[in-house]
């Protein structure tokens, strides 16, 4: 069982480490030639001793000046040429970086492009997205760091065994086998000591993390119950057991360096320990004696970096191994994927033509029958058999408690699923006949949580028509009542705003969604809790901001505020994907059901004027 | 190049390890001079004197030895290095947690914690990088081309002078194009971060750009950016990788100026082959730590970096000096509710410009329950974290059964006061031990007795594990209502007879109210209790009502005489702006 599991996981190594090859394929040339480079910065060293021994122990025999010309215009070349390498080399190194970064994201955006949003929804909390972010940075590391370093080993290696054999063919065998253990045995062998050790760091590094978290986050409850003290203690206990462990590690890691460091010379002392017979019976020119110990000493530059590319290695493939498991997502995602990925460029223009005249068709209509959803098999209904129908130019609200399946309803809606039972017809047909482009091209939505992206205002406000121009634009703002806002900014319309930029408040944001949605112009909007996270004076106003955008058009409110309901045309009460109740505002306070007691629970309190 | 005063300062409890170090530092020294002595002469005799490996022999083994404790001497610089970090790590690490603790809830709050946390633990691991790497590697690069120059010195005066000349360069060129192509490479890595930014502000935004329709041109924006990216990125690299030119190029063309410079005087018999040979070897070995300075310069640097941060939290000073020794013995506690008075309280912040309380006095008498109200940042919280003392009164005081506050240590006076927050923090631990965070030591069925009082047990039975689940990030995620409860079940383990009750109704649904209303009515009872709250219901049933608002008291009463008056209490009832 074990046995199998590790066979699979060796295999599964392979794959990914396969895969990973060819995504470096295009840039094989560049590759090899800064293995190359790289291999000859190493060689000029080598060189560099190399020549210079010959000439001082050429010079110990007193030849003429003549004799000694080429060794010193040798030695010149290396002294200069290892620098020149090391420069090209890093250059060379570096286009293939930022390449292969341009690529794996190009790579990846466009593999997870059609899975969004549906199997991107686990990943949606920042922490998933920025840890992607940041594996696609340490893969752009794979050449440098992993592939890289044996390529040189080995060009190193074989240029040194065939340089050792010209002169004295027994040596070759036995500093390949010292470079051989200085580059791949100690290593393997330093992984497998502290693979255990490690493992138990990585815990208590984890636990620490925790046990500080926790202290720093909750540090008003552990004050408040006179546990500071308590708390500081296990912070210090666990601190010394990590530091204890790192200790050890420490320990491991100077023991592999000391012995690459031991290796290196002792394959210098058994060269001379083969070499001095030689000379001794004339088998070798004594001037060489000093050339192959000092060449000996140069040449393990080479292997020297293997350990680190080991190490590069495992997190590169723990990096590529979990890209490729999001980007796989596609064997097994369903609706959206499919029908995305068969979408032609010649649908892609057909979609414009609708963005841009979508007032032309007629006014749309949603009618539901009997739908029922769920997310994942093993989960439970998120949707039961709800039916209801939502006249062209009308409104209806669903509400409910948290969790009761409201916002299901927008990513159905939406095509971002398809597997659902019953039926969703948009102006009489079926939703699954439209292309989710062209779904979406009808729909404006405000959410809960709008994204705005880096950069300016009016870029942000273009996304939901580029082709706008500037009087649609400030007409939208001004519906929105964000206008003056943005007047007022530094630079107006040309504010960055996002992470580098401007932080808008919450109804600053939700009003440039809404002025989006404006913009868009689309015959059906869906507001998902649109004032959620609103304090209360906020939220009425965005409600007028909002109004501007329901007029005449198909409205679908979702929400768990009760607020602005009074003149929606019908109200459906969901509760555990259930319909409970509905009925218009006024109808619904009168039954005293689940939708009074929300009511209620939400207006017995002192307002926060 | 850069040694921080306050992180050497950190050493004092070190030195010894560091003086190890340094010891150790300079026998690796003399180590390589006298391998390069032995080897240069083994090579001569063999070469020059055509003695056989036999005549060697003695020094072919002294050489062996050397090799060996060469490697053993490195193995144990090493060793001792991380155990200087070790040391000032959790030294460092223990001082700020504790630092942390003494700054109290008023300063690691809101956003700061992530940093916070952050700070304590990468931060604090960034500087073993400086005293394990960074710092031994100054010590070796001053000391060890100093030891082998000594020796080259009295053999070769040329030698010793092209070494003594060229040597600094390294150090000062790192100086002099590090600090330009540092900024250049700084500036580079920055739009890199800028470009990673887009990347994820691109992603994040992917279920966004979908609903305009607009995701599938962001490939190609994406390709454009990278590859200007890589242009310009490359344009400038250009130049800041000249420092690793200049650096490789001085060490490499020296070893190979002193190689022909020894080599000539060697042909003109003006030297003996032993020295020459000696030189050349040891000529790398003198620029090496002066190289791997450099290449070790950021980790250092990244040290500094992160004990400025470190330093910067332990020079926060605490707000006011707390008493830590109690004047005058406690009630036991769970005796009587107490009376509490609040006598003429200000609270300034601790830049001194903005109040947040000015001058409030009011009483809740023996196990009264009063009411705060007021709008959002009239300063409700503050008398909230006044009554824990997480924070002291700028001026005026406040009593508890006629004794001043400051008369007890904080720890001891909060033994009698129980608190239940609006969001109450629950602990990466099981859900019994996050309710005997009052009672480390309660025995399970004063915890579930807790838990029954406050309507938790019924849930916390269908949780996985019962009372032993894990809550938090890697356990059972409870819903806001469920926190709540466990909350309240902290505070009946505690059996305080002093009550806060801050916003703790504040996040109500409908199927928590109920349970939640019950068990803080059974909590109120034999306890004297501040209720902040919005809630009209809990407002209602208060024994008087304090309406506060920028700082001040603005009316007091119960809620008929209140809405009598039709002031600001009238009106925040009624919804009006």
């Amino acid at each position: 069982m074990t046995n199998d599991k590790s066979r699979f996981t060796q295999h599964a190594i392979r794959n990914t480490f396969y895969r990973l090859l060819r995504l470096t394929a295009p840039y094989t040339w560049w590759i090899a030639l800064a293995a190359l480079l790289g291999a000859a910065t190493i060689g000029s060293s080598i060189g560099l001793m190399a020549t210079a021994a010959y000439i001082i122990a050429s010079a110990a025999l007193h030849p003429s000046v003549a004799d000694l010309a080429v060794p010193i215009v040798g030695v010149r070349f290396f002294g200069i040429a290892r620098g020149v390498f090391r420069y090209l080399e890093r250059l060379v190194s570096h286009h293939v970086n930022f390449s292969l970064l341009a690529r794996l994201r190009v790579w990846f955006y466009a593999a997870i492009e059609p899975l969004a949003p549906a199997r991107l929804m686990s990943y949606r909390s920042g922490d998933l997205l920025t840890r992607i972010v940041s594996d696609i940075e340490t893969l752009q590391n794979f050449y440098v760091r992993v592939i890289a370093p044996p390529v040189i080993a080995l060009i190193i290696a074989i240029a040194m065994g065939l340089f050792l054999g010209g002169y004295a063919p027994a040596l070759a065998p036995v500093v390949l086998t010292f470079m051989f253990l200085v580059g791949v045995v100690m290593p393997a062998a330093a992984r497998r000591i502290s693979q255990s050790a490690n493992r138990r760091m990585v815990q208590a590094r984890a636990e620490l993390n925790v046990l500080l978290v926790d202290g720093i986050q909750g540090i008003a409850d552990l004050i408040a119950f006179g546990r500071e003290q308590a708390q500081a203690e296990r912070v210090k206990s666990r601190s010394r057991e990590l530091i204890h462990l790192q200790g050890r590690m420490a320990a491991i890691t100077a023991l592999h360096n000391a012995s690459g460091n031991l290796l290196t010379h002792l394959a210098m002392w058994v060269v001379l320990l083969l070499a001095i017979p030689m000379v001794t019976t004339a088998r070798l020119d004594g001037v060489y004696l000093s050339v192959l110990a000092l060449a000996t000493l140069a040449s393990f530059e080479g292997v020297l970096a293997l350990p680190l590319a080991f190490q590069y290695l495992e997190s590169n493939l723990q990096a590529a191994r979990r890209l490729f498991e999001i980007v796989d997502e596609k064997q097994t995602g369903r609706g959206r994927a499919r029908t995305s990925l068969a979408l032609s460029s010649a649908e892609g223009a057909d979609e414009k033509s609708i963005r841009v005249h979508p007032r032309s068709s007629a006014s749309y209509s949603i009618t539901v029958e009997n739908l029922s959803f769920r997310y994942a098999p093993e989960e439970p209904l998120a949707l039961d058999h709800v039916s209801f129908e939502l006249r062209a130019g009308e409104s209806l609200a669903i509400v409910g408690p948290s969790g009761a399946g409201k916002t299901t309803f927008v990513n159905l809606l939406l095509r971002f699923w398809d597997d659902y039972e019953g039926y969703i017809l948009l102006a009489g047909r079926d939703l699954r006949d439209y292309s989710p482009d062209e779904v979406c091209a009808q729909i404006g939505v405000v959410s809960q949580q709008t994204h705005l992206f880096n950069t300016t205002v009016r870029e942000n406000l273009l996304l939901a028509r580029p082709q706008a121009i500037e009087d649609e634009i400030v007409r939208a703002a001004q519906q929105a009542q964000i206008h003056d806002f943005i007047c007022a900014l530094p630079q107006g319309y040309d504010t960055l705003v996002g992470e580098q930029g401007l932080r808008l408040s919450g109804g600053e944001r939700q009003r440039m969604a809404i002025a989006r949605a404006l913009l868009k112009d689309a015959p059906i909007i869906i507001l998902d809790e649109p004032t959620a996270n609103l304090d209360p004076l906020t939220e009425r106003a965005v409600l007028r901001a909002i109004s501007a955008l329901t007029q005449q058009r198909t409205t679908l409110i979702i929400t768990h505020r009760l607020v602005g309901l009074e003149n929606v045309g019908e109200i459906l009460v969901l509760c555990a994907g259930r319909v409970v109740e509905r009925g218009t505002h006024a109808e619904l306070l009168q039954t005293s059901g689940l939708y009074c007691r929300m009511w209620e629970l939400q207006n017995a309190v002192l307002s926060d004027g | 190049m850069n040694l921080d005063k306050r992180l050497l300062h950190q050493l004092h409890s070190v030195h010894l390890f560091l003086a190890l170090t340094i010891l150790l530092g300079f026998l690796i020294g003399v180590l390589i001079v006298a391998q390069a002595r032995t080897l240069s002469h083994i090579i001569a005799r063999v070469f020059l004197g055509g003695a056989s490996l036999g005549a060697v022999w003695s020094a072919m083994l002294g050489l062996l030895f050397i090799i060996v404790a060469r490697a053993l001497l490195s193995w144990g610089g090493e060793v001792a290095a991380f155990q200087v970090a070790a040391r000032v790590k959790s030294d460092l690490r223990a001082r700020v947690f504790e630092h942390l603790v003494a700054l109290g809830p008023a300063y690691a709050r809101g956003e700061r914690t992530g940093e916070l946390t952050n700070t304590a633990v990468e931060g604090i691991e960034a500087l073993e990088a400086y005293f394990s790497q960074y710092l031994p590697q100054l010590v070796l690069a001053a000391l060890m081309p100093l030891t082998i120059l000594a020796f080259i010195l009295p053999l070769d005066l040329l030698s010793a002078i092209v070494l003594l000349l060229t040597g600094p360069l390294i150090p000062l060129f790192m100086i002099l194009i590090g600090k330009t192509a540092d900024a250049l490479t700084r500036r580079q890595w920055q739009s890199l971060s800028h470009m990673s930014a887009h990347f994820l502000d691109v992603l994040q935004g992917l279920t966004t750009l979908k609903i305009f329709g607009r995701s599938r041109e962001q490939i190609e924006t994406i390709a454009a950016i990278s590859e200007r990216f890589r242009a310009t990125t490359l344009g400038v690299l250009r130049v800041a990788f000249l420092s690793a030119f200049a650096l490789e190029m001085i060490a490499t063309i020296c070893t190979a100026i002193v190689a022909v410079e020894v080599g000539l005087r060697l042909l003109y018999g003006q030297m003996q082959f032993e020295q020459a040979f000696f030189i050349l070897v040891l000529a790398p070995d003198f620029y090496l730590p002066l190289r791997l300075l450099g290449t070790r310069f950021h980790a250092g640097m990244a040290g500094v970096g992160a004990a400025q941060r470190v330093f910067e939290i332990l020079s926060v000073t605490a707000d006011r000096q707390l008493p830590t020794a109690d004047r005058r013995r406690m009630a036991a506690v769970g005796g009587q509710p107490s009376a509490v008075v609040f006598n003429d309280v200000h609270y300034a912040y601790a830049d001194g410009q903005r109040h947040a309380l000015n001058g409030i006095s009011f009483t809740i008498e023996r196990g009264q329950h009063v009411a705060l109200v007021g709008p959002t940042g009239a300063g409700k919280s503050t008398v909230a974290n006044l009554l824990l003392r997480f924070v002291e009164p700028t001026r005026g005081e406040i009593t508890c059964d006629g004794v001043p506050l400051r008369d007890w240590s904080p720890h001891a006076w909060r033994a009698r006061v129980a608190w239940v927050p609006q969001n109450p923090y629950l602990f990466d631990e099981t859900v019994a031990a996050n309710i005997r965070l009052a009672y480390p030591d309660a025995p399970m069925d004063a915890v579930i007795r807790a838990a029954q009082l406050a309507h938790a047990d019924e849930f916390i039975r269908t949780l996985p594990q019962g009372y032993d689940t894990r809550i938090g990030e890697r356990g059972a995620r409870l819903s806001g209502g469920q926190a709540q409860r466990l909350a309240l079940a902290r505070a009946f383990l505690k059996d305080a007879p002093l009550l806060i009750l801050d916003e703790a109704t504040s996040f109500l649904d409908v199927e928590n109210e109920a349970l939640i209303q019950d068990a803080i009515a059974r909590l109120q009872q034999n306890c004297t209790a501040l209720i902040i709250t919005h809630r009209l219901s809990t407002i209602v049933r208060a024994d008087h009502i304090v309406v506060l608002s920028n700082g001040r008291i603005v009316e007091t009463g119960t809620h008929a005489s209140l809405m009598q008056q039709r002031g600001l209490y009238h009106r925040l009832v009624a919804g009006d702006e």
